[in-house]
């Protein structure tokens, strides 16, 4: 199954390089992985989406990430009430003949048209995954050239006080 | 006042009670060993850097302090690279040193440049590149913080020459700062209740401890936990000397080539207390016949060896000593005579033995023989192969880290170099390297040490003429088919002479103790060469993966 795990880490360098390479190393994959400052530009925040086999396998990868050094705090927050969002980039051939399609689908995802040239589109879409897995859905019949994601950040929502 | 990065370096070591370093030069740390010249900083020059990691890792073993090893950039740091993964498979502290080429120079592949930080994160708790000569107060203290807490392991700390030339104000931090980086010393209370209600209502308990007893230092809370419950004890190989080997509770070593005694306690036990042990595939054969009736309670300061390879009972997270402390007087004497006749007639019945041959020296008899000369007192470092095994499983040990032993990465070429860092750190003690013909040939060179420095280090070697563990495995199973393990050996009499060295070899049986003793006795370094049968095998053998109460070498239950 498909977790999500937001990790708090020391903003070191090499640090991507240790969980990356404990990842490959134990035998585990990773689907994707973003990194950023946080507020405190001492940390860093990892979104890292795995990929596991079941909830033993996903306690001992968490385990063996804590062992390093500079990983301060892993949440799993799969099913925690979280907003979630990745952005992509999709080049497609556009011929004129097409181009009012593609656009359309563009205005529905609410997606962005960043680039134009005479044969091609970049299209700029901000989601959660499952969006983004759509819109390329739709787009890949059109030609699509390339496409560049950055992988899945989140946020876990502040409880609503009363 | 300023001083250089070269300067601190030293300066922290002191700070941290270093005594001395195991090293070796190069370019790239030159202004290093220039401030070892004129501080007079104790360093033993070793003949290869391997010997150095090694060294420091035997001196940390024998003494539990953390062992410090130095190396220049490149070739000088990869000839480091065999002895940090064997120090961090056997969870030891060893710091690292390593000289590296200008922060300039970095990533151009400059003369002698190796990212060593990069080659060694898998087999490092942590690594440092030091970037600012400023950091590396900081990073000394955070590395010894790190290598010597919690689940101990090697750190290693790259300096680039322009950091070690440069300069700083110089202070000493008093503590650390590592948010990520807090070990958990306490057992949780109700899951130690937990553990302290299912001992009592085991009826054939089992501790198989392993050596996080010894890193933990809890040798004395074992042996109280042992004699007040009634429970027999056994252990892996890097836990042997955390149990008095002469214990009647003691069952010996368990696993591949552990006692039958040992193996079908696990086997038949209704309860598993394993203490700072992980689980090793030697150590268990086929999991899924691994303590099969078995409820286990795992203790352990490293989390992620809770569940990593068998399903865990009761986990217990903390330092052991902490652990068995608490344990203890919730613990009631023991009620498991039956259990314990049961396992004293395995005893009787399967102890340890072999064949004497009529001619020969047989391997397991110069063991014997020595652990008589010394009473079970010396401190023995081995190689790798079947010499280790017959170590382990007829050497008594009397005395807490007396035997020092690659066991997680198998290292042939670490029981002679860790030797010389075991007696730098105990003078006053007899220190002997047990050596295969094959091993003893990997890290030869530092005969040279031992000889320039008068290191009185005692190697006995069990000369089978042989790759011996592998000609067994291919007698085993694969038909007699002796691939590549035939030796053509030195002389090695006359070879620890050309340095200088006392040596003798020992052809017959009735001159072995003679020339043991002779040994022993010699004031300085000295060798023995013990030519002993060629064939013999390890005994009891588990085939690899099978269940380990299915033992080679052992008769019917
Ligand atoms: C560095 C290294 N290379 C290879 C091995 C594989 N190996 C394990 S035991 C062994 C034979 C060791 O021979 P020797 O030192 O003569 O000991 P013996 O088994 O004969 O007592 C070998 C080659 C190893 N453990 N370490
Ligand atoms: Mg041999």
């Amino acid at each position: 199954m498909k977790h999500t795990l937001a990790m708090l880490v020391v903003n070191q360098p090499g640090v991507m390089t240790r969980i990356a390479g404990l990842y490959s190393r134990r035998g585990y994959n990773i689907e994707s992985i973003a990194v950023g400052q946080t507020e405190d530009p001492k940390i860093s925040r990892i979104t890292l989406v795995v990929e596991t086999e079941n909830e033993a396998e996903l306690e001992q990868i968490t385990k063996q990430l804590y062992k390093l050094i500079d990983v301060i705090k892993i949440n799993d927050i799969t099913k925690d009430d979280a907003v979630e969002r990745e952005l992509a980039l999709i080049k497609v051939s556009a011929t004129s003949a097409n181009r009012a399609q593609i656009l359309q689908i563009v205005e529905i995802f609410r997606a962005k048209i960043i680039d134009v040239s005479l044969d091609a589109l970049i299209i700029e879409v901000t989601g959660t995954q499952d969006k983004v897995e759509a819109m390329i859905a739709l787009i890949k019949p059109f030609g699509l050239k390339e496409l560049v994601r950055t992988g899945k950040i989140a946020m876990v929502r502040s409880a609503v006080q009363s | 006042m300023k001083i250089t990065g070269a300067e601190a370096l030293l300066e922290s070591l002191r700070r941290e009670g270093v005594d001395v370093i195991f090293g070796y030069p190069g370019g790239a740390v030159i202004p290093v060993y220039d401030m070892i010249y004129q501080k007079d900083f104790p360093h033993i020059l070793t003949r290869h850097e391997q010997g150095a990691v090694h060294a420091a890792a035997g001196y940390a073993r024998s003494t539990g302090k953390p062992g410090v090893c130095l190396a220049t950039s490149g070739p000088g740091a990869t000839n480091l690279v065999t002895g940090l993964a064997t120090a961090y498979m056997d969870s030891v502290p060893v710091i690292a040193f390593t000289g590296q080429v200008s922060t300039t120079m970095l990533g151009r592949d400059s003369f002698q440049e190796a990212d060593i930080t990069g080659i060694t994160m898998p087999i490092t708790k942590h690594n440092y590149l030091v970037k600012k000569v400023s950091d590396l107060p900081r990073i000394i203290k955070e590395a010894f913080h790190i290598a010597t807490t919690g689940r101990p392991g090697p750190v290693l700390i790259d300096l680039p020459k322009d950091v070690s030339v440069g300069h700083l104000n110089y202070s000493y931090p008093k503590t650390v700062n590592l948010p990520g980086y807090k070990p958990n010393y306490e057992g949780n209370a109700k899951q130690i209740k937990a553990a302290s209600a299912a001992l009592a209502a085991a009826n054939r308990p089992l501790i198989y401890a392993g050596g996080g007893v010894i890193s933990s230092g809890a040798e004395q809370e074992l042996l109280r936990l042992a004699e007040k419950t009634q429970i027999p004890v056994t252990t892996t190989l890097m836990g042997l000397t955390a149990f008095p080997s002469n214990h009647p509770l003691f069952l010996g070593m368990l696993g591949m080539h552990g006692t039958a005694a040992a193996n079908y306690a696990v086997t038949n036990c209704d309860l598993l207390l394993a203490i700072g042990a992980r689980f090793d595939d030697r150590v268990t054969g086929d999991i899924n016949a691994f303590a099969p009736h078995a409820q286990i309670i795992h203790l352990d300061i490293d989390p992620a060896e809770i569940g990593k390879n068998v399903r865990v009972d009761i986990p217990i997270v903390g330092d052991i000593k902490n652990i068995i402390s608490a344990l203890l007087p919730q613990l009631s004497p023991g009620r498991y005579e039956e259990w314990l006749e049961t396992v004293e007639r395995w005893k009787k019945q399967y102890p340890l033995a072999y064949q004497p041959q009529e001619g020969t020296i047989m391997p397991q008899a110069v063991i014997e023989e020595l652990c008589a000369l010394t009473k079970g007192d010396a401190i023995i470092c081995t190689e790798v192969g079947q010499h280790q095994m017959w170590t382990a499983q007829y050497y008594q040990f009397t005395r807490p880290r007396s035997l020092i032993t690659s066991g997680g990465l198998g290292t042939m070429g670490f029981g002679f170099p860790a030797a010389i860092g075991a007696q730098v750190g105990n003078p006053d003690r007899l220190v002997i390297d047990l050596a295969g013909d094959g091993s003893i040939q990997m890290n030869i060179q530092e005969l040279a040490t031992i000889a320039s420095y008068q290191l009185p280090v005692k190697i006995i070697i069990l000369n089978n003429g042989y790759l011996g563990m592998v000609r067994q495995w291919q007698e085993l199973f694969f038909e007699k088919r002796y691939s590549q393990v035939a030796l053509t050996n030195p002389d090695f009499t006359k070879l620890a002479e050309a340095y200088g060295i006392k040596a003798y070899t020992a052809e017959k049986p009735e001159e072995l103790r003679e020339l043991l003793q002779a040994v022993l006795e010699h004031q300085g370094p000295a060798l023995l060469n013990c030519l002993v049968h060629p064939e013999v095998n390890v005994l009891p053998m588990v085939p690899p993966n099978g269940p380990i109460d299915q033992m080679l070498g052992v008769g019917e239950t």
